[in-house]
């Protein structure tokens, strides 16, 4: 009778899980206060190395790794997210068809009317600028890894990578405008960053007055990013449905010119600050972004199909 | 068993890190996504105690601030998880783990860590972080994580489970 006794205490404490057994009293404390400590001093390598900090390396290392998992995973799932576009009607493709039309009409009498291409001529700098754009071309590539908006910064990895002759530094642009820039490499995969992101600062010029000034993201959660934008000059007022594009920088990095950013969605001024601030409705659509093409210089080498200024495919 | 329980682990959290940076954007709302890795880690701190989570979450953060999208300061996600990790071990030692204590557990672990990450961002100057953005995007998040609980938890603690080391139950 006692051996039972003692037998099912035993069995009751095998199945009473190894609570007891797995922690004498409480956790270490140790272990806690360690990697704690290992992650604020990993935050402060990094944050006071910034851009060649010491775990720049690491982070490269990483990507070599995820970002041929990322690549493929986003090739998997992108026929599974199409789904959806095949069960929509006859109806709503007509109804989009004809709001497309109407859209593409306005914009065709838009261009007709842009103050930018007149301006662009009449000011000789067209040509220069033209000469230059020449000497690009573009490596196309899909987008296959998103950061959350938990994580308050807005980036993208993309398919390709040094081996597609991708560079940091250079501009990134989709059919409908300014995508953002390339911060960083791996073998396969490229980082850009969006020009949503607050970090970001592109240079931009008015297309109706070429005044020139510097658009900065606002970082707003969602699909649709703004943009602030701040006249170098600043007794203008930027005129409300303006289109901002790139004003580029010097050898195209990171940003290269007359590319299309956004259009002026509202105008504030403050009297008391002397100053006129813009919000910029920006092209492209961030929450649905995909094939993207990144501007690199004319006969780079690389390991796909490049679209060359003329058009041509290499 | 030790090295399979590590290599599992770890697995999983590579396997939530790639699944939440390429699959999820296609249904995120406003961008924001759930957070797999941190479901791993309360997983890990729900079967095998605040030590074990706290390593991986460690482990987990580290992937989650080096992956490529990301480009915030390294360590930033790694002090979240690590955070995570602990507390929710913890609170497994108060209490036995039911449906209910689960889901409490998910949505307070995925509060403070959303939290830590954005407070660290705050800190460290991040431009353009309002408080009423930021304490959205922390409840959407812990909306989405506790709405993936049921089909993503169950599964990963009977994993942990069958790993925990038979023979030290038993000595």
């Amino acid at each position: 009778m006692r051996f039972d006794g003692g037998l099912n205490r035993y069995r009751e404490r095998r199945w009473r899980s190894h609570q007891d057994l797995d922690e004498p009293g409480r956790p270490s404390r140790a272990l806690l206060v360690a990697l704690v400590l290992a992650s604020i001093s990993l935050i402060t390598l990094d944050h006071q190395g910034g851009a060649d900090s010491p775990v720049e390396p690491v982070r490269s290392a990483a990507g070599e790794v995820f970002g041929p998992l990322e690549s493929g995973t986003a090739a998997v799932i992108r026929p599974i997210a199409a789904i959806p576009g095949w069960f929509r009607s006859h109806d709503s493709l007509r109804a989009e068809l004809s709001a497309l039309e109407a859209a593409n009409a306005e914009l065709r009498s838009e261009v007709a009317t842009s103050g930018y291409d007149r301006n662009r001529l009449a000011e000789y700098d067209g040509l220069t600028v033209a000469a230059e754009n020449l000497g690009f071309a573009l490596v196309p590539a899909r987008v296959v890894a998103v950061g959350p908006s938990q994580a308050f910064s807005r980036t993208v990895t993309i398919d390709a990578g040094s081996d597609a002759g991708i560079r940091p530094d250079q501009t990134v642009l989709n059919n409908d405008g300014l995508v953002g820039r390339v911060l960083r490499t791996t073998r396969t995969t490229a980082t850009v960053l969006l020009i949503i992101d607050t970090g970001s600062t592109v240079g931009g010029r008015v297309g109706s007055s070429m005044k020139m000034g510097f658009l900065e993201g606002r970082g707003d959660v969602g699909d649709s990013g703004l943009l602030d934008l701040e006249l170098v000059d600043r007794a203008e007022v930027p005129a409300k449905h303006d289109v901002v594009v790139t004003w580029g920088s010097d050898g195209g990095a990171p940003y290269v010119s007359g590319v299309p950013v956004g259009r002026v969605a509202t105008v504030f001024s403050s009297i008391r600050e002397m100053s006129q601030r813009a919000v910029i409705e920006p092209f492209v659509d961030f929450g649905a972004l995909d094939l993207v093409g990144v501007v690199v210089p004319s006969g780079t080498r690389s390991d796909r199909a490049v679209i060359e200024a003329d058009g041509s495919l290499r | 068993m030790t090295l399979a329980r590590t290599l599992t682990a770890v697995a999983a959290i590579v396997v939530a890190l790639v699944l939440q940076v390429t699959v999820f954007p296609h249904v995120a709302w406003q961008g924001i996504v759930p957070n797999l890795v941190l479901l791993v880690v309360v997983a890990a701190a729900l079967t095998r105690g605040p030590e074990f989570a706290a390593v991986l979450g460690f482990v987990g953060g580290v992937a989650l601030d080096l992956a490529p999208p990301a480009d915030h300061v390294a360590g930033r996600w790694a002090l979240a998880l690590v955070l995570v990790g602990y507390l929710a071990g913890r609170l497994r030692q108060t209490q036995k783990p039911t449906t209910t204590t689960v889901v409490l557990t998910v949505a307070g672990a995925s509060f403070v860590g959303s939290s830590v990450f954005a407070l660290t961002g705050m800190l460290l100057d991040d431009p353009g972080t309002d408080v009423g953005g930021l304490l959205t995007v922390v409840l959407v998040a812990v909306v989405w994580d506790v709405l993936l609980t049921p089909f993503v938890l169950p599964p990963l603690l009977g994993l942990f489970r069958k790993l925990e080391p038979e023979q030290r139950v038993l000595a």
